[in-house]
């Protein structure tokens, strides 16, 4: 099991790093807050470090730290569009149930 | 549900707690609304994927308001009530408005600002620009997905405090809170990350639709301060259009055109003109409604033959605006390139000749102000990383202080400090037993009050009677983000107080701030003469005081004699304060105290013979 981007997450990611001009890959996280418990967490990543785990999905490089993945496993991150708004998505299999704002999560 | 953006290392947010914050240019003719996103500024488009918005507004009888390209077609049907170029009357007077004749507008000339009559009755300026402001935040929040924490709108360089005031109005207006107001080149210069660059100085090259705008820029520690700025309010890209409009009606041999013939041909100008950016020749192959045909070739080269004179004439401006900073095109770093216009290769070409060096032009010149401007929002609201450095960025325009003895002014705080900004000076009193001090608020870079702009006045009353020079009254002048100006003044033994909010009076002209500005400049040589005299005259008059006084006191302390000279003395130096010479007055105060040493000395000894009159040695704490 693993964590993936999908095709047009990672097409978006390479774009915005190229862009930014630096940058080793992609964080993927949670973090304990927010209002259903869990929250999302999505950085551009300079330095790993020794723990984490890194995933290549379409030639990008994800990083996840070992704490989150248990949350994470199986995630694949997505990027759509919503009218005139645009951004990334979690795909996670584990949530039980979410707040509506999608940014925070139970599992 | 919300969708997530891409932050940078340790910078991800709290649920719900994502800063939006959004950069605006609000401009002439176009205006742009930008954001930073996944680490990089984007400006937003609308439904159909523009971006640039026209900053149009057409207020109908039904009381609905149409914004952008819808409004400004109906511009040739409507014109009163379809309002293009706001920007130009913001907080301006009637008098201050150049061609008013030719506008198609009703004007009503209101208190400080004019006003715009339409179907839905009198509308000010910062209305028309709040509606464009609306608009863009609608179209932000649509694409950020949240409400705005904030916005930086830019504004020109040469914008006065009234100016400004009127911007922001009219973004508090559309539902704004505005983080700073930016200068324009200055937004250019960050979109381009020379912020982070070397010290410098930088040139700014706006060419826009129908105004041109060069900007000196010296960086140092990471702040901007404006040198200088030029300019041709009514030179632009539309003026190259016209000039082959006209060309091609003169290959084409053609009867003059019909209106929708002659917008037709505009328009395929136009076109033309953003063709030959790319390619080396334009074909123009159009059937006229007369039934004539059009058909011409324009090359690269003959555009750039037809509109040397135009390109030329931009660099006047250019000259003036070195001049005025007092520099070479050697000593300038960089030149950073603004407004869709300049993407004509002619225009590129004589940039780079005439600073030799080329200019940058990756950036979309019609997009930068708005990049940069978002990049400073998303500053400002919080979503860098701690050790970015801030940037202060706004600058006072012209000079603030307080009127002295003589007419002069005292400047408090120098022109480009940088905002919020808090600066307290000392004053005292002039005579002896004063319990009341007048304080006159100021603008501007000459010597002498009658040259600069009134601010406001007060004054400090309840000043305990001291001698001459003994009171210490603080005055702090304090300008907030805002650029809203408070002037205080403090006695400090007594602790009284009097204080003054100075608004910014709608109404100085960039005119009269370019000539305020200039004159600073022809006049510092004058200027400092004539401050050297007023400074001596003052101190001429003080001495004077000091001793008429002591003669009225111990004058019995000296002959008939001794009194004769000194009295003479007070008479040769009246004689000098009343002249211009401050050279000659200083060497007569000094003279004057040399005259009046013996009996100063006397005055000593006899005060201390009195306080020590009547007591023995021992009752002395020595």
């Amino acid at each position: 099991m693993s964590v993936t981007l999908s095709e047009s997450a990672a097409r978006h990611v390479s774009n915005f790093i190229a862009k930014r001009g630096k940058g080793f890959g992609i964080r993927l996280g949670v973090k304990t807050s927010g209002c259903s418990g869990m929250a999302y967490k999505l950085e551009f990543v300079d330095d790993t470090h020794d723990e984490d785990l890194v995933f290549d999905s379409h030639g990008v490089k994800v990083v996840v730290d070992p704490k989150s993945l248990v949350y994470l496993e199986g995630t694949e991150l997505d990027f759509v569009k919503e009218g005139l708004n645009e951004g990334f998505k979690f795909n996670n299999p584990n949530v039980k149930d979410q707040c509506g704002c999608g940014e925070s999560f139970n599992v | 549900m919300a969708l997530l953006q891409i932050a940078e290392p340790g910078m991800s947010t709290e649920p719900h707690k994502h800063r939006l914050a959004v950069g605006i240019d609000l401009g002439t003719t176009n205006s742009l609304v930008a954001s930073v996103r996944n680490g990089i500024a984007v400006c937003l488009p609308d439904e159909s994927g523009r971006t640039m918005l026209p900053s149009v507004v057409r207020y109908h009888v039904d009381g609905s308001t149409e914004t952008g390209l819808g409004a400004l077609k109906a511009q040739a049907t409507d014109p009163r009530n379809t309002i293009v170029s706001a920007k130009r009357f913001m907080g301006r007077g009637l008098k201050d408005v150049a061609h008013v004749e030719a506008m198609p507008y009703d004007f009503e000339d209101g208190p400080g600002m004019v006003r715009l009559r339409t179907v839905q009755g009198v509308k000010s300026p910062v209305e028309v620009s709040a509606e464009i402001l609306r608009v863009l935040r609608v179209r932000a929040e649509a694409s950020l997905g949240g409400r705005l924490v904030g916005v930086v709108i830019t504004v020109p360089a040469y914008f006065d405090d009234a100016q400004r005031q009127a911007t922001k109005d009219a973004a508090r207006l559309a539902g704004l809170d505005v983080l700073r107001l930016l200068n324009e080149p200055t937004a250019a210069a960050v979109a381009y990350g020379l912020d982070n660059a070397a010290e410098g100085v930088y040139a700014v090259y706006d060419l826009g639709g129908g105004t041109f705008d060069l900007s000196i820029l010296k960086l140092s520690r990471g702040v901007f301060e404006v040198l200088s700025t030029n300019g041709d309010a009514a030179l632009g890209g539309d003026d190259f259009d016209h000039r082959l409009f006209c060309s091609i009606l003169e290959r084409a041999d053609i009867d003059p055109p019909s209106l929708e013939d002659a917008r037709r041909l505009q328009m395929k100008a136009r076109e033309v003109k953003e063709l030959l950016t790319s390619c080396e020749e334009a074909p123009i192959h159009l059937r006229l409604g007369s039934g004539e045909l059009v058909d011409v070739v324009v090359t690269r080269n003959e555009f750039a033959d037809m509109t040397r004179h135009l390109v030329q004439k931009t660099l006047t401006p250019v000259r003036k605006a070195l001049r005025d900073a007092g520099l070479t095109p050697e000593e300038i770093k960089g030149v950073v390139m603004v407004g869709g216009a300049t993407r004509m290769p002619q225009i590129q070409r004589a940039v780079a000749a005439f600073f030799g060096q080329e200019p940058l032009t990756n950036l979309d010149p019609d997009k930068v102000v708005a990049l940069g401007a978002a990049m400073q929002a998303n500053v400002l609201a919080g979503n860098r990383a701690e050790q970015d450095d801030w940037l202060l960025l706004d600058v006072i325009p012209l000079s603030l202080g307080l009127e002295t003895m003589g007419g002069l002014v005292e400047k408090v705080v120098p022109r480009n400090s940088t905002l919020p900004i808090a600066r307290a000076q000392e004053f005292t009193t002039f005579k002896d037993g004063q319990t009341a001090m007048a304080f006159h608020v100021v603008q501007g870079e000459r010597e002498l009050v009658a040259d600069c702009r009134s601010l406001a006045r007060f004054e400090l009353r309840g000043i305990p009677p001291m001698v001459a020079g003994a009171a210490r009254i603080r005055v702090t002048f304090q300008v907030d983000a805002d650029g809203l100006l408070s002037v205080s003044a403090r006695e400090m033994s007594s602790g009284v107080e009097a204080s003054v909010l100075v608004k910014p009076s709608y109404g100085l002209s960039d005119d009269e701030i370019a000539e305020m500005l200039k004159s600073g400049v022809e006049h510092a040589g004058d200027d400092m003469v004539l401050r050297a005299l007023r400074e001596q005259q003052v101190e001429a008059e003080r001495v004077i005081e000091a001793a008429e006084q002591a003669l009225a006191k111990d004058g019995h302390l000296l002959d008939a004699d001794e009194r004769a000279g000194i009295d003479a003395a007070v008479a040769r130096l009246r004689e000098l304060r009343a002249g211009s010479d401050h050279r000659a007055i200083k060497s007569g105060i000094d003279a004057f105290a040399r005259a009046t040493d013996e009996f100063a000395a006397r005055r000593m000894d006899n005060s201390i013979r009195s306080a020590l009159a009547g007591h023995k040695v021992d009752e002395l704490e020595l």
